[in-house]
């Protein structure tokens, strides 16, 4: 090894005087920086990469055609975008690898895919703007001296062992399971025009008042936190991890919520983001467990919605981009290169200005105005009109995002989606919930 | 040609000829996929995962569960009620299109009329009964402003009413029209003796009429039980995800990757119909009335 290295120097030495040398490298460095510089991106492989399709398939939230559209312009590659509930994306992630290039999946989803080995670890060295990753997604501290929430917090889930690694790891490991990419805190969404009074927990969802008006998901894994949330705000049960609960736990929790239903607390359970849309804003229900772009449409038709923070805190969820096992070479490149681009701050603004919040603030805020930022991340008055990426109008000049700034609203998780060990014992007990 | 072809090959082979395509196509369509059903039933599932195995662990479950007999109670309710609905109403359409229009034209023009409905998706024919059916939906307002009510009648929407009421919609027409086809068939001239030998309305409807439309009642049943059984979509959408059916307690199972589950409860479920279908066919011999 060492004669080897001795005899390259001694061949440099002859062939080329170091000049000369220094000269050509110097400009070859000059050269790749330069490219870098023009497009943000090194092009070395430009022309190779134009006949790549990678396949990504995730929930509707982030699986944007407006997303792939910029990919092909910045980075020349097509990606190609497969948008289904999470269910569907939890089944193809776990039985179908060959499927996909890149899987776009929630944290809670992660846990349970991620044993399977269909997806690859990423190595953090690659990923230009790791260290500017907020620490959620990290060290699962927002701020160094925040506690952190019950239930699949992302970073717990975030790391794993190595290359080819089937587990996950407490620390940072520099192998990460999925690139955090999206994320937000979630509360119930309620009609104050149709309730007339303020509301400051969650156990109002069963108050009596609302009979007949309120609603919850019927999505068993989500469903049942929010359920939780409630329970425990009405002091009822009090829970050692809402997010990974004991069988007796859950016996209670679908007790008090099947008593509530056969008492027709419930007009309907939902879905789909659609069926919780539509039941909000023709009146049907006037509180319900809701997504924040749901608040979003229900406003756009000029219907009065409120997203309301409630002094339990929210319940939490997050997403990333995790790769395919199958994924090598070329492609494995391109998909690196899609994942800095990710974190670069376009999709970041564009999420942040529906609501969402992105992975990189820092990066995002170069692509909002100081409007937006102070509206949506700051949590000021906006100055002019809030637009959607899509040209609606959200919010006009004096108005102040529900739940306030980013630190505010993302400082009072409660707790995150999660999936539990009781897992298969809590979606009978949810099936029975559904049908008692 | 044919005399050569039957001198060629005896009369059998031709027959198990000619009956091999759709012996081919059953085979590949339906038998292969329930016994596939049938095998999965007896395998394992982890969280994300099913094995093979031969488990009765899944009939265990469902049938230890209290669930599953009020989840097949229910789906029994529905099939019942909406069975017993669509008879009257069909049977009635039918009789009015065979009995009462006198003219082919009107008949075949009344029962393409009957049919305009079924021109769009079902699923678009069930959900439009959601904004009609609401609190502030028409149904509701038009009742307030006649003064008949004070309050939204809240049981219009996402109830059991408003699932039989969209099982109704959606299948009458199966009713009527195999009812309607029997009904055509009847010799008119059996129907001028029953009135020429005294008998009255009611009584040629039950003497002569039924007893001749048994085929058609049958089959129209055999149909709606079928349908409203295997139903998952329109009990989730009308009953606002509040009520189960069968169909609803298997895509929960396939929604979290449980499919030995889903394929127990399927054979189950596919048994119980088969029960009903046997039970059906006892009172009418489908073969020889055809």
């Amino acid at each position: 090894m060492t004669e080897t290295t001795d005899k390259t120097t001694q061949s440099t030495r002859k062939g080329v005087d170091r000049r000369s040398f220094l000269k050509g490298s110097a400009a070859a460095i000059g050269a790749a920086a330069g490219s870098g510089a023009i497009t943000g991106f090194p092009t070395i492989w430009a022309q190779n990469i134009q006949n790549i399709t990678l396949r990504q398939f995730g929930t509707g939230v982030s699986n944007l055609n407006e997303v792939a559209q910029k990919v092909k312009e910045d980075l020349g590659f097509t990606l190609e975008m497969t948008a289904l509930d999470s269910d569907a994306v939890t089944q193809r992630a776990a039985t179908q690898p060959e499927s996909f290039d890149i899987a776009d999946i929630e944290y809670w989803i992660c846990k349970k895919v991620w044993p399977t080995g269909n997806l690859q670890a990423m190595d953090t060295s690659r990923i230009a703007n790791y260290e500017k990753i907020v620490g959620i997604f990290r060290d699962g501290k927002l701020t160094p001296d925040s506690e952190i929430a019950q239930g699949t917090a992302p970073h717990t889930v975030g790391f794993t062992s190595g290359p080819g690694g089937t587990d996950f790891v407490a620390e940072e490991s520099g192998w990460m399971t999925l690139i955090p990419t999206i994320y937000n805190a979630d509360t119930l969404g309620i009609r104050p025009d149709l309730i007339g009074r303020p509301i400051e927990t969650w156990a109002e969802l069963l108050n009596p008042e609302f009979r007949g008006k309120a609603s919850i998901l019927d999505i068993s894994s989500i469903g049942i936190m929010d359920m939780a949330m409630v329970c425990e705000a009405m002091g009822e049960i009090t829970y050692g991890d809402k997010g990974n609960m004991t069988r007796e736990e859950i016996d209670k929790t679908i007790a008090i919520f099947t008593e509530a239903k056969q008492a027709g607390q419930f007009r309907s359970f939902w879905k789909t983001f659609d069926e919780s849309v539509n039941l909000m804003a023709s009146g049907e229900v006037v509180i319900q467990s809701m997504w924040s772009p749901a608040i979003t449409a229900v406003k756009s038709r000029g219907i009065p919605c409120v997203y309301q923070p409630l002094k339990e805190g929210y319940r939490s969820w997050g997403g990333g981009i995790g790769l395919s096992k199958n994924l090598t070479g070329l492609e494995l490149d391109a998909a690196y290169e899609y994942i800095n681009w990710y974190l670069d701050g376009w999709v970041g603004g564009f999420l942040m200005r529906q609501g969402y919040y992105s992975a990189v603030p820092e990066t995002s805020k170069n692509h909002m105005t100081e409007n937006e930022w102070g509206y949506w991340f700051e949590g000021k008055e906006a100055t002019d009109d809030i637009l959607s990426p899509f040209g609606d109008k959200l919010a006009g000049a004096g108005e102040i995002r529900d739940g306030g700034s980013f630190y505010d609203r993302m400082g009072s998780v409660a707790c995150w989606n999660a999936v539990m060990d009781e897992n298969q014992y809590m979606v009978r007990k949810w099936n029975e919930f559904i049908a008692s | 040609m044919q005399a050569q072809l039957r001198k060629s090959l005896p009369q059998a082979a031709i027959a198990w000829f000619l009956a091999s395509p759709l012996t081919l196509v059953l085979a590949g369509f339906l038998v292969l996929p329930i016994v596939m059903i049938v095998i999965v039933s007896f395998w394992g599932a982890t969280e994300f995962s099913i094995y093979p195995a031969f488990l009765f662990d899944n009939y265990e479950f469902l049938l230890s569960s209290r669930v599953t007999y009020a989840v097949f109670l229910n789906t029994a309710k529905y099939a019942l009620v909406t069975w017993a609905i669509t008879l009257v109403l069909g049977f009635t359409v039918a009789y009015f299109l065979a009995f009462h229009v006198r003219s082919l034209t009107w008949q075949v023009a009344l029962f393409l009329l009957c049919t305009i409905p079924f021109w769009t998706s079902n699923i678009i024919r069930m959900i439009s009964w959601i904004p009609f059916l609401g609190r502030n939906g028409i149904a509701n307002s038009a009742l307030i402003s006649m003064g008949v009510i004070d309050e939204p009648l809240e049981w219009l929407l996402f109830s059991d009413f408003s699932v039989i009421l969209a099982f109704v919609h959606l299948y009458t027409l199966f009713m009527v029209v195999p009812i309607f086809n029997t009904m055509m068939r009847i010799d008119k001239s059996l129907i001028e003796a029953a009135y020429d030998n005294g008998a009255t309305g009611f009584q040629t409807l039950t003497n002569v009429i039924i007893p001749l439309t048994k085929p058609g009642i049958v089959i129209g049943s055999i149909f709606v039980v079928t349908l409203v059984m295997g139903d998952f979509i329109t009990v989730r959408f009308m009953s606002g995800s509040q009520s189960a059916n069968v169909g609803r307690l298997i895509s929960n199972d396939i929604a979290l990757l449980q499919y030995p589950s889903a394929a127990a409860t399927a054979v189950v479920l596919l048994i119980t119909v088969l029960i009903v279908i046997g039970i059906l066919l006892r009172f009418v011999d489908i073969r020889k009335e055809l």
